[in-house]
C-alpha cells in the first residue's frame, strides 16, 4: 500500500499534533487527576465537570470555544502571542491545542484512576521515613501510578491522532499545516475518485487506533490487578 | 475517626516501653498520634522533651520531620524498590550528621544479606518485617514504634523474627515502643508495660 506524498505529509503532521498535545497536557493532567482525586476543595465537582465538557460538548462548539478565547483576536489567543510568539491561528499549534483539549478527559480519567489505586499507607509509611509530602509523591505515588499514567497518555495519543471537529472548527483543514489524517479522509470523500485515498488513510488511522486502546486496557489492567503489596 | 475516643497520658523513660491491651483498644491509634499521621483533637506529645505537637500552643512537627522509626504491622514495604533499596530510602532522608545507623550494621543485626537484591513481593512474611525493621532503623530515629510487628506471622515465623526483635533491644541504644496483644512477647521484650483499654491507660500491671 503507497502513500502519495500528500498523504505522508497528512501522517506526519497527525503525529506531529497528537505527540506534542499528549506531552505538553501530560502536566496539567497529572495536576488535574491528583486534585480531582485526592483534594479536598470547594468547586472540585465543578472542575471535574469541566475537565470532561470536551467529551460531552459537540466538538464543534469546543472548537469554536478555542477559536472566541485563543484564536489572534481572542484574550489568550493575543496575550500569548504578544509575551511569547505563539501562535494558534491556521497553525499546527491551533490542531495541536485542539486535540489536546479533546483527549484531555480521557487522560485525565486514566491517571485519577492510576492515583486512587495507589495505597496511601505506602504513602504514610515514607512520610515516616522522613520523605516530605512533595518527595512521597516523586519516589512513591508517581512510580506506583506510572502504567497508568503511561495508559492516560496512549489513550490521549489515539484520541488526539482522531480528533476532527474541533480541529477543523478552530484551525481549518490547511494541507501542510492543519490537515490532519482525519481532515484528508473527509476531503478524500468530497471529491469524485477520492475512495482509495480515503481508505488508505483510514486502515492507517484504524490499526494504530486499535494498538493503542488495546495497549492502554492491558496496561490499566495492570494498575487494577498491581496490589499494594504489603 | 469515627466514634472512638481515645483518652491517655503516660510518661516514661524506660527503654523498652509496651503498649499492650486488647485489640481495638487504642494502641495503634495512640502510635499514629505520636508518629504525627494523626492530629489529636487536644494533647501534647513530648519525646526526650521536644515538643512533636501541642494543641495548646499550637506547635506540630509534621510527620517527616519527627524522626521517628515506625515498623508498622503490614510491613509496609515499598513494591516497585529492591529490598536494597527500600532500606536506603529512608537513609536517604536523614540529616547527615544525624547519621547513627550504620548500613552493613543493621544487615547484619537483621540476617538481611541474603535478601538485599530481592523485591518485596518474593519475602516471607517474617523477612519482610525484617526488612521493615531495618528500613526504619537506617533512617537513624530518635525513637522507634513497632505496631504489633509479629501479629501477622504464623507461629514458627514468630519464633524465627522474635529474636531478631530482642537483638535489637539488647543492641540499640535508642528508645522502643513496642505494641503487642501478646502477654508472651511482652514479657520477653518489654522494661515497662502500659496497659491499654478501650482508649484508656489502665494504672497498674
Amino acid at each position: 500500500m503507497e502513500l502519495t506524498p500528500e498523504e505522508w505529509t497528512a501522517v506526519r503532521l497527525s503525529l506531529r499534533v497528537a505527540v506534542v498535545a499528549t506531552l505538553a497536557s501530560l502536566p496539567f493532567g497529572i495536576a488535574a487527576a491528583w486534585a480531582l482525586a485526592r483534594g479536598r476543595f470547594p468547586g472540585r465537582a465543578l472542575l471535574d465537570g469541566l475537565i470532561h465538557l470536551p467529551l460531552v460538548l459537540p466538538p464543534v462548539v469546543t472548537g469554536y470555544v478555542l477559536l472566541l478565547g485563543f484564536g489572534r483576536r481572542g484574550p489568550l489567543g493575543a496575550a500569548l502571542e504578544s509575551c511569547c510568539g505563539v501562535v494558534f491561528s491556521f497553525r499546527w499549534t491551533g490542531a495541536a491545542l485542539a486535540a489536546g483539549v479533546m483527549a484531555f478527559p480521557l487522560m485525565v480519567r486514566a491517571i485519577r484512576l492510576s492515583l486512587e489505586a495507589v495505597d496511601r499507607k505506602l504513602e504514610q509509611a515514607a512520610g515516616t521515613l522522613g520523605a516530605s509530602r512533595v518527595l512521597v509523591f516523586l519516589t512513591i505515588t508517581l512510580p506506583l501510578a506510572a502504567p497508568g499514567i503511561v495508559a492516560g497518555m496512549i489513550l490521549a495519543f489515539a484520541k488526539a491522532l482522531g480528533e476532527f471537529g474541533a480541529t477543523i472548527t478552530f484551525v481549518s483543514a490547511i494541507p501542510g499545516e492543519t490537515q490532519t489524517v482525519p481532515a484528508a479522509i473527509y476531503a478524500y470523500t468530497q471529491v469524485p475518485g477520492g475512495d482509495a485515498g480515503a481508505l488508505r488513510l483510514s486502515v492507517i488511522a484504524a490499526g494504530i487506533a486499535l494498538v493503542a486502546v488495546v495497549a492502554s486496557e492491558i496496561l490499566t489492567r495492570r494498575v487494577a490487578g498491581s496490589g499494594r503489596l504489603t | 475517626m469515627g466514634d472512638f475516643a481515645l483518652d491517655v497520658a503516660f510518661e516514661t523513660r524506660a527503654r523498652v516501653v509496651a503498649l499492650f491491651g486488647p485489640s481495638g483498644s487504642g494502641k495503634t491509634t495512640l502510635l499514629n498520634v505520636i508518629a504525627g499521621l494523626i492530629r489529636p483533637l487536644a494533647g501534647s506529645v513530648r519525646v526526650d522533651g521536644r515538643v512533636l505537637i501541642d494543641t495548646e500552643s499550637g506547635a506540630f512537627v509534621p510527620v517527616h520531620r519527627r524522626r521517628i522509626g515506625y515498623v508498622f504491622q503490614d510491613a509496609r514495604l515499598f513494591p516497585h524498590l529492591s529490598v536494597r533499596a527500600n532500606l536506603a530510602y529512608g537513609r536517604w532522608f536523614a540529616p547527615v550528621p544525624e547519621r547513627y545507623a550504620d548500613p552493613a550494621e543493621v544487615v547484619a543485626l537483621l540476617g538481611l544479606r541474603p535478601l538485599l537484591d530481592r523485591r518485596p513481593a518474593t519475602l516471607s512474611g517474617g523477612e519482610r518485617q525484617r526488612v521493615a525493621i531495618g528500613r526504619a532503623l537506617l533512617a537513624s530515629p530518635r525513637l522507634l514504634l513497632m505496631d504489633e510487628p509479629l501479629a501477622s506471622l504464623d507461629a514458627a515465623r514468630k519464633a524465627e523474627t522474635l529474636p531478631y526483635v530482642e537483638r535489637l533491644r539488647n543492641e540499640l541504644s535508642i528508645p522502643i515502643v513496642y505494641v503487642s496483644h501478646s502477654r508472651d512477647e511482652v514479657d520477653r521484650i518489654a522494661e515497662e508495660v502500659v496497659g491499654i483499654d478501650d482508649g484508656r491507660v489502665l494504672r497498674g500491671r
